[in-house]
């Protein structure tokens, strides 16, 4: 992982990786990330930099790994895909959140979302399904109840090396 | 990191030792286990496709290289426990001999067997029409049943009981099978239940949970989203439906349940149509074959008779299913639905079409009309040694099914391929690429298993032949997805498809069973050539067995082979 980290830095900081952070054009350049509709909520999500510009330390690095990991527990795949998928930061996925989600999935162009209609049934049916005390949005308990009970989320959300 | 490293200071040095050590064994068996992985086959090939072409497509492969290790294991199998043996009493290696034990009260009539391995000069053409269809000089190879006319093995002073270590073999392969089956499908039918108690869930799984996070391509990205998009908008869809179809009006209904009822019919007629024509044709092309091989008249046009039923039997598996999918549309059910009762129906379509083929070998064999069987309870003139003529069917289908997937690929993927690339004109173009159909090529698969799980008894080599067209198939399947299809618009969940594959798969060896058990406890065995020669049926050698043990084991036997003991057995 040092290794890979350490291939994101331009040439002369190489020996300092372990104090440096990486921008955040460099991380996404990391074949995983790349084709990933949630890069930069990603990158958002791990990086502890002062400065809010999304870099990310070789600490950082490694927690991100860590949690894509197969060897992580569902609880913390879960914790941090609730923070992934909160838009806005704010704790809770309300219907804008959601409405920011699925379109991430189905594709940036024009073309590819969803009618207004449609969007409005699907994010009707999902507050349905995981809402359980009716307020409009979901917490991140409501979150992980869900998510433990789906049988593709422990599949598909491991990082392969 | 450094609240860790301020920590260890404070250990005493027996702590840290057993942190250090047990961290260096973490990372030794990490190392391992990352080591181990390069040796599972084709890990690097299905980890490429599952990038670019997503999970549903990496299913069908884990599951053809499943087939693979299945089918090399059963050949080991009985290569070990059957050939070996064989081979080294016939050469003699290790000082060993072959017991025959003289008929007990067999008519000499029932012991003339005169396999014609080609004498003299022949032409090579010969060898070639040999090895496509099983006779001639492969006939009296290992390859069939006949091979093994022994009674018993002599190594040093061990005695090897041949023919109950074929029979036994033959159960350890089938136990094998379903227990490996089971095994594998016990994990999705968890994943199945957990998705289909609860199908309220099913939007938040999709979209919490569908990314596929192993995407690295950004072609295949597209494509995953096209494909999610298309998900979502048929699942809102369909529930615009149910919802139309619970308010439906009274005639409304009664006038689809009549045309479902209607098209079923239909469907029944098409299938009795296929079986008896199969029957006809197999009954036609045994006929002949024995009247030319009594005549002594090998012509052209009755070799390739004998590849008639196979012919067949692809013929009715490729229409069938165009059929289905035509009629399906006038009832009126749900997408999700039609696309499970299709596939229903293609499954029994190929599995029965093989149940057929069987069942009109066997009425060709016990064909006891006008005293043709009275010496030997089979129809001796014509099948002197019928188990190798089972297993020259077997052979012969599967020979054929390997052809028609090569010449599939060949001469219908890659000129369409090319075709659409070149050619711009609309009725090409509306033509266009084909999908990457997994469920027509599963059932492809799990034809060719079934046909090699029932060939086994009477072939012992066929597992080896079915691994090495296993091996091709998986390489051929991966260029062809590779150049020339997309991937299909409909996507599979990954979770759910491998249960049904497993599903239909132990389907496939539940109806091999039957076949297998017939043989071997009903008809009774050829006199003529075999290793179970002296017994009336296959079945015979282990009560035979069981009674030269001593008394006190024989009554454990007979108290587990109760009733009383077996139901509760096989329920746990």
């Amino acid at each position: 992982a040092y290794k890979r980290f350490s291939e994101l830095l331009p040439k002369e900081e190489r020996e300092n990786a372990w104090s440096a952070r990486v921008p955040k054009s460099q991380i996404l350049t990391l074949p995983e990330l790349r084709a990933n509709p949630f890069q930069h909520r990603i990158c958002h999500v791990f990086s502890t930099s002062e400065t809010r510009d999304d870099s990310m330390s070789f600490e950082d690095f490694l927690d991100m790994l860590s949690v894509f990991s197969d060897s992580a527990t569902s609880d913390i795949k879960s914790h941090y895909a609730f923070r992934i998928f909160d838009f806005d930061d704010d704790g809770t996925l309300d219907r804008k959140d959601l409405e920011q989600l699925v379109n991430c999935l189905t594709g940036q162009g024009e073309e590819s979302r969803l009618s207004s209609a449609e969007m409005e049934q699907l994010i009707q049916n999902i507050l349905e399904e995981s809402d359980i005390d009716k307020d409009g949005t979901i917490n991140l308990s409501e979150f992980q109840h869900v998510v433990s009970r789906s049988p593709d989320f422990a599949r598909c959300d491991g990082l392969q090396r | 990191r450094d609240s860790q490293q301020a920590d260890t200071e404070h250990l005493s040095r027996w702590k840290k030792w057993r942190r250090t050590s047990s961290k260096s064994l973490k990372k030794v068996l990490s190392e391992v286990k990352g080591l181990s992985s390069y040796l599972v086959l084709w890990r690097h090939d299905i980890h490429s496709i599952e990038g670019k072409f997503g999970t549903g497509i990496q299913s069908y492969f884990s599951f053809l290289r499943f087939l693979v290790l299945l089918n090399f294991i059963i050949f080991i199998l009985m290569f070990s426990f059957v050939t070996l043996p064989t081979i080294i009493s016939k050469y003699g290696i290790f000082n060993s001999t072959i017991a025959y034990i003289s008929p007990k009260i067999i008519e000499d009539i029932c012991t003339i067997y005169e396999p014609s391995g080609n004498k003299g000069l022949v032409y090579f053409y010969t060898y070639l029409k040999d090895l496509l269809s099983g006779t001639g000089f492969l006939e009296v190879t290992s390859l069939f049943y006949g091979y093994y006319s022994i009674d018993a093995v002599w190594i040093s002073i061990m005695r090897y009981n041949l023919p109950l270590a074929y029979l036994l073999a033959t159960f350890a392969y089938l136990a094998l099978s379903f227990l490996w089956i089971i095994k594998r499908s016990v994990e999705g039918f968890k994943h199945n239940l957990v998705h289909d108690a609860d199908p309220f869930q099913s939007y938040c799984n999709k979209v919490f949970a569908g990314w596929d996070f192993c995407i690295t391509d950004p072609h295949a990205a597209r494509l995953k989203h096209c494909s999610l998009q298309y998900e979502l908008q048929t699942d809102l869809q369909e529930e615009k439906l149910k919802q139309k179809i619970a308010e439906r009006s009274m005639e409304e209904k009664l006038r689809i349940y009549s045309l479902r009822i209607f098209i079923n019919i239909i469907v029944i007629a098409i299938l009795s149509g296929c079986f008896y024509s199969i029957y006809r044709v197999t009954v036609f092309s045994q006929e002949n074959s024995n009247v030319s091989i009594r005549n002594d008249t090998r012509t052209d046009l009755v070799k390739a008779l004998q590849y008639l039923p196979s012919m067949v039997i692809t013929l009715a598996n490729f229409i069938g299913p165009l059929i289905f999918s035509f009629l399906i549309r006038f009832e009126d059910y749900t997408p999700a639905f039609e696309i499970k009762l299709t596939l229903l129906r293609c499954v029994f379509v190929r599995l029965a079409n093989i149940a057929v083929l069987l069942f009109s070998l066997w009425s060709q064999i016990s064909d006891c009309g006008s005293d043709k069987c009275k010496a030997c309870g089979y129809n001796y003139k014509l099948y002197p040694c019928w188990e190798s003529d089972v297993g020259q069917e077997m052979y012969k289908l599967m020979i054929f099914d390997f052809i028609v997937i090569l010449a599939v690929a060949l001469f219908v993927d890659f000129p369409r391929k090319l075709l659409v690339a070149h050619c711009s004109c609309k009725l090409v173009q509306w033509f266009g690429h084909k999908e990457f159909e997994i469920s027509d090529n599963v059932l492809e698969i799990i034809y060719g298993q079934t046909i090699c799980w029932i060939g086994t008894f009477f072939s012992p080599l066929l597992p080896a032949i079915t691994t090495i067209k296993y091996f091709i198939i998986f390489y051929v399947k991966k260029i062809v997805l590779i150049h020339t299809r997309k991937p299909a618009a409909r996507p599979i969940r990954a979770s759910s498809s491998n249960f049904f594959f497993l599903v239909v798969l132990l389907i496939g060896l539940l109806l091999a069973f039957i076949p297998l058990g017939v043989s071997i406890a009903r008809i009774p065995s050829s006199k003529a050539c075999g290793p179970f020669r002296n017994f009336n049926t296959s079945w015979e050698v282990i009560p035979d067995t069981i009674l030269q043990f001593p008394t006190g084991l024989q009554q454990v036997l007979f108290g587990m082979a109760s009733e009383a003991f077996a139901v509760p057995f096989f329920v746990i």
